[in-house]
């Protein structure tokens, strides 16, 4: 017969409460750079020159066709040998936004391209600069539509930060592995990490949903 | 001190390449198997049902993939299991590409007009003929492209494996950047071995998924 013992695990809740915090500031932060990233780069793809162009494409295939824990060990441990010596929380936060900059890049361009043509044509008509164009025109309504999709990728970053415990960050997977070394409770610490992820997600999908139509992309 | 050429490093990660494609067509055919059986109960009349599968879904997608492969490995071992990484991760990856493929696959069956659902009821079509003659044909030629582009999910998934002791490629890097001290060159070797066996696939998807739209 399986006993289980989740109460050992309970008991070490300071850890838990300590990788949370991580696991969510770890996110904040890459969530907000990414996007920032992911805006850029999608500017860049559609109206920078050919160089940048090229070069933007290649770094978005170059993410999204090799996986997070390679790209943070490279990071990570390559990285040093060319001279680049990364604290461990700089390493995740630089990992998380190079992987989530390169996904939000494609997502944000897809919302920029479905612009109404007649949107530039107003636009143009009042005067506004290129810049003005995109920042007050194309922009909000852009990041309105595909936002759903962006939130799903922040989502998946949230979740993908558990990875960065291999790197012995503390955030919330580390924790589970720390706590399950000291108590031998090995399925327990998961099943109860895991499911703080899953409300986690959960959580986050609702706040994102919240705060976007009301900070983000309001129609002022 | 041993020293290790190139080559060397190149051909034992090469020799890896293979387990990480062996697990990759493991997940996808065994969840695709999967999937297929979870679609049909998630258009089944049952309510209950359909509920459970949105819930499975929910928990594969909310949840790290990392931690899935943790309670897979521990959890087959408290079942009194021979775990090897290998079945723990085989398992788990299948779990994993079985709640993907099924969600994928619902948006498929979704964007099939609903007087093909009609039209079929209205025929005395049962379920499963309904399914197999009108639905899932129709369904079929919008899913290959997003398909396609999950097998790449599928391959850096299976990279995870390797925290649970699976020597797949990315294992593979780490021992050779343990014995080389040569961090930099592994992980680049690494990545390009998975960007060589992703680009085609995420290429081809987008390919077809231009055709389709065109």
């Amino acid at each position: 017969m399986i006993e289980f013992s989740f109460g050992t695990v309970l008991a070490q809740w300071p850890m838990l409460l300590r990788g949370l915090v991580l696991t969510v500031v770890l996110t904040a932060i890459s969530a907000v750079l990414g996007a920032l990233v992911g805006t850029a780069c999608a500017w860049a793809r559609l109206h920078g020159g050919p160089i940048l162009k090229r070069v933007v494409g290649a770094y978005v295939e170059l993410v999204r066709n090799t996986p997070f824990i390679v790209q943070l060990f490279f990071i990570f441990f390559g990285l040093p040998s060319l001279g680049l010596r990364l604290s461990v929380e700089v390493a995740c936060v630089l990992a998380m936004v190079f992987n989530l900059g390169a996904y939000a890049c494609e997502i944000v361009r897809a919302g920029l391209q479905s612009t109404p043509k007649g949107q530039l044509e107003a636009a143009l008509s009042l005067a506004l600069t290129p810049w003005q164009t995109f920042l007050y025109v194309v922009l909000p309504p852009a990041l309105a539509r595909i936002w759903p999709a962006l939130v799903s990728q922040i989502i998946i970053i949230m979740l993908g930060s558990a990875v960065c415990g291999q790197i012995s960050a503390e955030e919330l997977s580390q924790a589970a592995n720390l706590i399950a070394s000291r108590t031998f409770r090995n399925f327990e610490s998961y099943i109860i990490v895991t499911a703080i992820y899953l409300l986690l997600a959960i959580a986050l999908r609702q706040l994102l949903y919240w705060v976007g139509p009301r900070f983000i992309f309001s129609r002022r | 001190m041993v020293q290790f050429s190139l080559w060397d490093i190149f051909g034992f990660l090469l020799g890896a390449l293979r387990w990480t494609a062996a697990l990759s067509l493991i997940a996808f055919f065994g969840g695709g198997l999967a999937g297929l059986g979870l679609l049909l109960l998630r258009f089944t009349k049952l309510r209950g049902v359909a509920t459970a599968v949105a819930w499975y879904v929910q928990i594969f997608q909310g949840t790290p993939l990392l931690m899935q492969l943790f309670l897979v490995y521990f959890g087959l071992a408290l079942l009194g299991m021979d775990t090897s990484p290998l079945v723990a991760a085989s398992t788990c990856l299948t779990l994993y590409a079985s709640a993907y493929l099924t969600e994928i696959w619902r948006g498929c069956v979704n964007a099939v007009p609903k007087g093909q659902w009609e039209a079929s009821t209205s025929l005395a079509l049962t379920y499963t003929q309904q399914m197999r003659y009108v639905i899932l044909p129709q369904a079929l030629r919008v899913s290959i492209a997003p398909t396609v582009g999950f097998m790449v999910q599928i391959i850096k998934g299976t990279a995870l494996a390797s925290v649970i002791g699976f020597v797949e490629l990315t294992k593979a890097g780490q021992m050779i950047s343990n014995a080389t001290y040569q961090p930099f060159l592994a992980y680049s070797f690494v990545g390009l071995l998975y960007f060589v066996l992703c680009y085609p696939l995420s290429w081809w998807s987008q390919r077809l998924e231009n055709r389709r739209l065109a």
